[in-house]
């Protein structure tokens, strides 16, 4: 039998998009479907998916999440597990519609929960890590059970298919979002598994990518003694937690994170002035094995923007442009173009330089998030 | 009959076609192994030969050849030829036996059974001529989180850090088993390369105050030279507990390889034995160790970072434990393969474990522990070349440690005979003729030509696997592959077999 992902470590090359409305006005799935499907070239259909932001306004308070279960034994043991630690206030099948090419579906549940005050006493922890504690514990030990998303007014849907008909059996254009992200794998061999496919997520925080960490490795030792499980053996699935521990837990600025994941080189930092010196080579020292290396593109998203950013120096294609107050981001132009006529700005980010764009909505209010730059 | 039993290791080979009858080779050779015959012939005594091949290399006509001794005892797997010699030895001279440089057991090499990946397709290789590839390395202990104020300065600086331009420093070797003349190229090539070079027990020579910036100060069990100016003139200061070639055991410079600059600079009389007692003897437990770290600390205001020296030895996973927990920044482990300037035999050949399978479990066990982070690991004792350097540095270890390398780098033909202060090519050895041998700066270029062609090595490797940075090869595990190797070592190793 064909080993499942997490048990191998699969390679894979992508096709990456996102879009955001600034001012946090929501939109249909329907423009990233669009903006996906003319980059299938860059898939070969054996992994694609969505994250998006905004789209249970009525749930804005609760944990949603994404849940694939292989069969019912499995749902029956996550339900018993979800009762003890959540209260839940809403559950239900996640609306698909048949595609011919979509197969093996699994049951695709979400459960709108929020946790058990006594619990979280009990344990001692804050609540997102009470949380982040949860899905590790299930995706780690309950075979056949895996979250998929765990944010609030968010969620992650995802499937071994080409992304546009992902995007098509999960009825995305029903969705209303103000942020979107895409993504389209091209796996080096056949995963057969829905878990795998992008974007991958841990509380608010999606991730895709498009390429491969040679500094896996190293990433996953320096996360695993900060208590990050790497139970996928994906490259994408550290990028995620270097995001919650560096952004979350180590409280650094987000454009200083993405310095970290992709830091300027010794011969530009020997430039800087002796206050960015210091800092960058105490970034270096001090957070070295953080460091992404390798061809990569990533788009992450929260609740409160976008990040993109690529290896430093730029192995995998990234472009971003503006038009109003929507940013748009893709590996390639022509995914931008797709659904944004005549863009006032397009640009190719150079390597290392993350491209942030940020909701201007009271959301970010209580995050101390410098300035979009880009 | 006054019968000696020892018979020669090798024999001395003289083409008298060529041999002009000059008497170099006489005159260099502090072994005496070769000499003029009573009709003024230059002849050679095959038994006083150590096989260090200076009479070889300096030999104008290039006449003289040496091979191992053709005489073959009776072959018997057991009683093997050395075990007879050693034996012959005992008996005659009542003593330990005595010798020098790394253990020539064959002993496993892990090194050799571990293969290193390159990236095919799916990830470019990198290529270093054409892209940056940046190996400089920090030593130290690195807090958790860093604090910034609101304009994204640094709120307080690290803590002290040693910064390596590649990731390799030269291991302990004190003035006085070594000459004036080595430490000084150590020392040029160190101040020259962006790395650090180590004092060893012997203190360290006024003379080199000016490389302060580059050295690291050892303090040993017997203390020698060791005051406040001395650790003072530092980058980082070293307290050795034990090395990998003697574990366990102390160290004894003999009185005659004490002159008058290695009695200043170890201050003890001239002459004297330096004999370093086994145990520091006021560290006789984890918390004595504590007291000194700090101690070191104070008395250097808490600017240098402290490194704890090591042996591997089978426990050394928990020892290395303790001493992070006993607040040192640095740890420095040292394989059984390590070098030496005098150790007794049977200790160099049979005590310790090796480096590779210590490095492996120490950084598994200090990331299980959750304090991986608060210390550095330099992999030290027998690392060979740049390919070494790198699987150390993927099996855990931030950087390494050289010395044995670094000799040879400087002429040193690995004869063993260190202990003997002999040494023909002027690197382990205090008799002026010989000292004189070595020119400093020829024999510091040649250990940056070594440390050059090192870091190019390394950057090509790193290029294939995918990496531009060499943060981004520690602990990185995945990139090593075994062969031949064992369930048992693979997971002491924690690497997969090829094929895997």
């Amino acid at each position: 039998m064909l080993k499942r992902e997490g048990q191998i470590r699969i390679p894979s090359g992508c096709a990456i998009s996102g879009v955001m409305d600034k001012k946090g006005r929501p939109f249909s799935g329907a423009t990233i479907i669009n903006s996906i499907s003319v980059m299938r070239e860059r898939s070969n259909g054996l992994g694609g998916g969505f994250a998006a932001y905004g789209i249970y306004p009525e749930f804005k308070d609760t944990t949603a999440f994404h849940v694939f279960f292989d069969d019912k034994i499995a749902q029956g043991e996550l339900e018993n597990q979800l009762k003890k630690y959540f209260k839940v206030i809403y559950k239900e099948a996640i609306p698909i519609r048949r595609v011919p090419s979509i197969k093996n579906v699994p049951i695709i549940m979400r459960y709108f929960v929020t946790p058990k005050i006594e619990k979280i006493y009990q344990t001692n922890l804050s609540e997102e890590d009470y949380i982040i504690k949860f899905v590790f514990n299930v995706n780690t030990h309950i075979e056949g059970a895996f979250i998929v998303s765990s944010g609030k007014n968010m969620g992650v849907f995802k499937a071994v298919g080409y992304p546009e008909d992902v995007g098509e059996f999960y009825k995305l254009e029903t969705y209303y979002g103000h942020i979107w992200s895409a993504h389209g794998r091209f796996p080096t061999n056949t995963p057969g598994w829905w878990g795998g496919a992008h974007p991958f997520n841990l509380l608010n925080w999606s991730v895709i990518h498009n390429g491969e960490l040679s500094s896996y490795g190293s990433n996953r030792e320096y996360l695993k003694q900060h208590g990050y499980q790497c139970n996928l053996q994906t490259d994408t699935e550290v990028v995620v937690y270097l995001f919650d521990l560096l952004y979350r837990k180590c409280n650094l600025p987000l454009d200083i994170v993405c310095k970290v994941l992709a830091p300027p080189l010794w011969d530009e930092i020997n430039r800087m002035p002796k206050n960015k010196q210091q800092l960058y080579k105490s970034l270096r020292a001090i957070f070295g094995q953080a460091l992404l290396n390798g061809p990569f593109s990533i788009i992450i998203s929260t609740n409160e923007g976008l990040i993109a950013l690529n290896d430093r120096i730029k192995l995998r294609p990234l472009v971003a442009a503006e038009k109003g107050d929507m940013l748009f981001i893709a590996s390639e132009e022509s995914a931008i173009r797709a659904v944004c006529y005549q863009p006032d700005k397009v640009w190719h980010p150079r390597g290392g330089e993350p491209v942030i764009g940020l909701v201007e909505t009271s959301i970010r209010s209580n995050i101390n998030l410098k300035e979009a730059s880009s | 009959m006054n019968l000696n039993y020892t018979t020669p290791e090798f024999i001395i080979l003289r083409d008298l076609q060529k041999c002009n009858n000059c008497g170099l080779c006489v005159k260099n050779c502090s072994f005496e192994a070769h000499y003029y015959s009573k009709h003024q012939r230059v002849e050679s005594n095959s038994a006083k030969c150590v096989n260090c091949h200076y009479c070889v290399a300096t030999c104008p006509k290039k006449a003289l050849a040496i091979k191992k001794h053709p005489l073959e005892f009776r072959h018997n797997s057991y009683w093997t030829e050395s075990a007879i010699k050693d034996i012959y030895k005992q008996a005659s001279t009542g003593g330990i036996l005595l010798t020098g440089m790394g253990t020539d057991r064959e002993y496993p090499i892990y090194w050799d059974k571990i293969l290193l990946n390159a990236s095919q397709v799916t990830n470019p290789s990198i290529d270093p001529l054409r892209e940056p590839m940046e190996l400089r390395t920090f030593l130290g202990t690195k807090p958790g989180k860093l604090e910034l104020d609101k304009t994204n300065n640094l709120s307080e600086l690290m803590p002290p850090q040693l910064e390596l331009q590649i990731p390799v420093v030269f291991a302990g070797m004190s003035f006085g088993s070594i000459s004036y003349n080595a430490f000084k190229a150590l020392a040029i090539a160190a101040h020259k390369a962006g790395i650090y070079f180590n004092t060893g027990e012997g203190g360290l020579h006024k003379d080199f105050y000016e490389f302060a910036s580059h050295a690291i100060v050892q303090v040993a069990s017997g203390r020698f030279g060791v005051n406040q100016e001395y650790l003072e003139n530092s980058a980082a200061v070293e307290i050795k507990i034990g090395q990998g070639a003697k574990p366990g055991i102390g160290g004894h410079l003999p009185g005659k390889k004490v002159g008058e600059e290695v009695s200043k600079t170890r201050m003890i009389p001239l002459g004297s034995d330096a004999i370093s007692p086994a145990p520091h003897h006021d560290i006789y437990s984890i918390e004595d160790l504590r007291q000194l770290i700090f101690a070191i600390k104070e008395a250097t205001e808490y600017k240098k970072p402290v490194l704890v020296k090591i042996a591997a030895v089978h426990n050394v996973a928990a020892i290395a434990s303790g001493i992070v927990r006993a607040g040192a920044d640095i740890i420095v482990i040292d394989g059984f393969r390590a070098g030496t300037g005098a150790a007794p035999t049977r200790i160099r050949d049979n005590v310790g474990i090796p480096i590779e399978l210590a490095i492996a479990s120490v950084d598994e066990r200090l990331k299980e522990e959750g304090i991986r982070k608060h210390v550095s690991i330099i992999a030290s004792g027998g690392i060979r070349n740049s390919s070494d350097v790198v699987k150390a540095i993927a099996l855990g270890a931030d950087a390494v440690a050289i010395a044995t390398a670094a000799l040879i780098a400087m002429g040193c033909h690995m004869c063993q005979k260190c202990y003997t202060g002999k040494c023909n090519w002027g690197i382990t050895t205090q008799d002026p003729e010989l000292t004189k041998r070595l020119d400093p700066d020829k024999a510091s270029q040649r250990l940056l030509n070594l440390l050059r062609a090192w870091s190019l090595e390394i950057k090509e490797m790193l290029g294939g696997m995918g990496i531009n940075a060499i943060e981004s090869l520690k602990g990185n595990r995945l990139m090593l592959r075994g062969v031949g190797l064992n369930e048992t070592e693979l997971k002491i190793l924690g690497i997969s077999h090829a094929g895997q």
